[in-house]
């Protein structure tokens, strides 16, 4: 069994004739927390949904778990995915299931254990991210950060041995902010998964992440370990781990030149 | 002539477009119909959706039904005393409703009332990524969210379509017997001896069957279609409503120049 969960290699994706992500190299390492990290629309989220065989590469090799993704038929990539759990950005909670049915449904569609023992393992589930007072509550009496922990509990609930997570801090308040990383880090080192989580918040993640790549303008443009990052003075990991306005990643859309378009040149 | 180009270039792509959305359209049915057999099996997913396609649609159909007898019930006195037929009432009302007015307006109103739900219902679910995650989880939706609520919004048409009738043949007696005083021997005698059960009451359960298959797959395929997006989701309810209208309205058409022809 090779060390890394995930391994890609020379990896490109297309939409039509877009090239979003170009020459990408990345592995993950069983039992850590990698963060994929860059700018909106630079093609992080597209990484992760190769990574769930939501896409297909139009290049280049993908592995999970030593399976090749690229040559998957629908009945393996369900198979595989049952090793997966995914938290998605808003928590993606089935509306009309309370707290109870959303961590119970992967149990009742994927194995036929019988009800008592799916209500044990729902609210050890629901304990491990606090909220198994909650079991009763619908998903529009959340809060956003308690949807995100519930869609943890969900994703958790078969056991996997990969998580993926889109976002997972995205407009949330400092305290479940810094409770949502806490948890990140000890599901993935009680459970002993992998977990790929695409971020940009900086400071959580160089707090609880074991290695990040940056993805710009879809190739890698740096990794590390959060050490290496903050000690980095690679311009574009310089402006994005201190959150500068200008640099690399520039503060004006391409226009002509300002002085022209308001007819003051000389 | 650039203009003119253009413009048989936008027609072109126009009709690419509808042709292709058509193809798509079809193979989600054939989708819906090849991961029915699950469903079956897990009927109680069905049940749940009879209840918010059919129990809940209830109150609309049963009300409307009632006035659209009562109003058969005034317009059909009015005219058939001027001939001294009046004991035919219950023919006409009845009859009108069995072969048209049932399974049409019934259609029309579960249209607006369950097919505008199932499209926002399941455009929502795609904008908020339910479905996306359910595909994460190893689980088909068409299988587990789409194939369930065909299967109960097309057991429900035809009974509401029923519920629908009855209600309206009530009305029309509560109108021309009750109100104005028509002998009610001959309003139901004349109902009875002139209502076949194959000819008229199958012929319409069949038109609200597939009245129910049509607006149901319109119903679904355009909220499974819909941008992820507030705007994409009103646009696609708004078309379910307008399409299936009328795609009723043109399969009755053809649905009775083959049912009644000669009758």
């Amino acid at each position: 069994m090779s060390d890394n969960l995930i391994e890609i290699r020379d990896l490109s994706f297309a939409y039509g004739k877009r090239l979003v992500l170009k020459d990408i190299e990345l592995s993950a390492r069983r039992g850590q927390v990698v963060a994929i990290m860059g700018i909106s629309g630079g093609g992080k989220t597209t990484l992760l949904r190769l990574i769930g065989g939501a896409l297909r590469p139009t290049s280049g090799v993908l592995k999970v778990d030593g399976v090749d993704m690229g040559s998957l038929d629908r009945e393996s990539l369900y198979q595989l995915r049952r090793r997966m759990g995914m938290l998605f950005q808003f928590g993606a909670l089935f509306t009309d299931l309370s707290v109870f049915d959303n961590v119970a449904f992967p149990l009742r569609e994927h194995t036929d254990l019988p009800e008592e023992m799916i209500r044990d393992l729902v609210l050890m589930k629901l304990n491990a991210v606090g909220l198994r007072g909650g079991a009763d509550l619908m998903p529009s009496e959340l809060s956003g950060g308690m949807a995100r922990r519930v869609a943890l509990a969900r994703a958790i609930a078969l056991e996997p041995s990969l998580i993926l997570y889109d976002e997972p801090f995205a407009g949330l308040d400092p305290i479940s902010l810094g409770v949502t990383g806490n948890l990140i880090r000890r599901l993935t080192d009680t459970l002993g998964v992998t977990s790929i989580v695409v971020t940009h918040d900086i400071q959580e993640s160089l707090r609880m992440v074991d290695y990040v790549y940056f993805v710009s303008d879809g190739v890698i443009a740096a990794q590390g370990t959060p050490e290496q990052l903050k000690a980095s003075d690679e311009p574009f990991v310089h402006q994005f781990v201190h959150g500068e306005e200008d640099g690399p990643v520039p503060f004006h859309y391409p226009a002509p030149s300002y002085a022209e378009e308001l007819e003051l040149a000389a | 002539m650039n203009s003119l180009l253009d413009s048989l270039r936008g027609i072109g792509a126009r009709v690419i477009d509808g042709i292709w959305r058509m193809g798509v359209a079809t193979r989600f049915f054939l989708m819906i119909l090849l991961q029915s057999g699950q469903s079956f099996r897990r009927f109680h997913l069905i049940i749940r959706e009879i209840y918010s396609a059919g129990v809940l649609s209830l109150i609309i159909i049963l009300v409307s039904g009632l006035f659209v007898g009562m109003v058969l019930g005034l317009q059909g006195y009015e005219t058939l005393q001027t001939y001294g037929s009046e004991e035919a009432l219950g023919v006409l009302v009845s009859l009108s409703l069995v072969r048209e007015l049932g399974p049409v307006v019934a259609a029309l109103l579960f249209a607006s009332r369950a097919g505008s739900a199932i499209t926002a219902e399941i455009g929502l679910m795609k904008a908020t990524e339910q479905l996306a995650a359910m595909e994460m989880m190893a689980v088909d939706p068409v299988a587990r969210v789409v194939a369930p609520r065909f299967w109960g919004a097309v057991i429900s048409m035809p009974l509401l379509a029923a519920m629908f009738s009855a209600m309206g043949i009530l009305g029309g007696y509560l109108v021309g017997v009750v109100l104005i005083g028509v002998d009610e021997g001959a309003f139901w005698s004349q109902m009875q001896a002139a209502v076949d059960f194959r000819e008229d009451i199958l012929n319409g359960v069949l038109k609200s069957v597939v009245f129910g298959v049509a607006v149901t797959a319109i119903a679904l395929f355009e909220g499974y279609d819909a941008p992820p997006t507030a705007e994409g989701v009103s646009r696609a309810t708004t078309r379910t409503v307008v399409t299936s209208s009328l795609a009723i309205l043109g399969l009755d058409f053809i649905l009775t120049a083959f049912m009644f022809r000669g009758v």
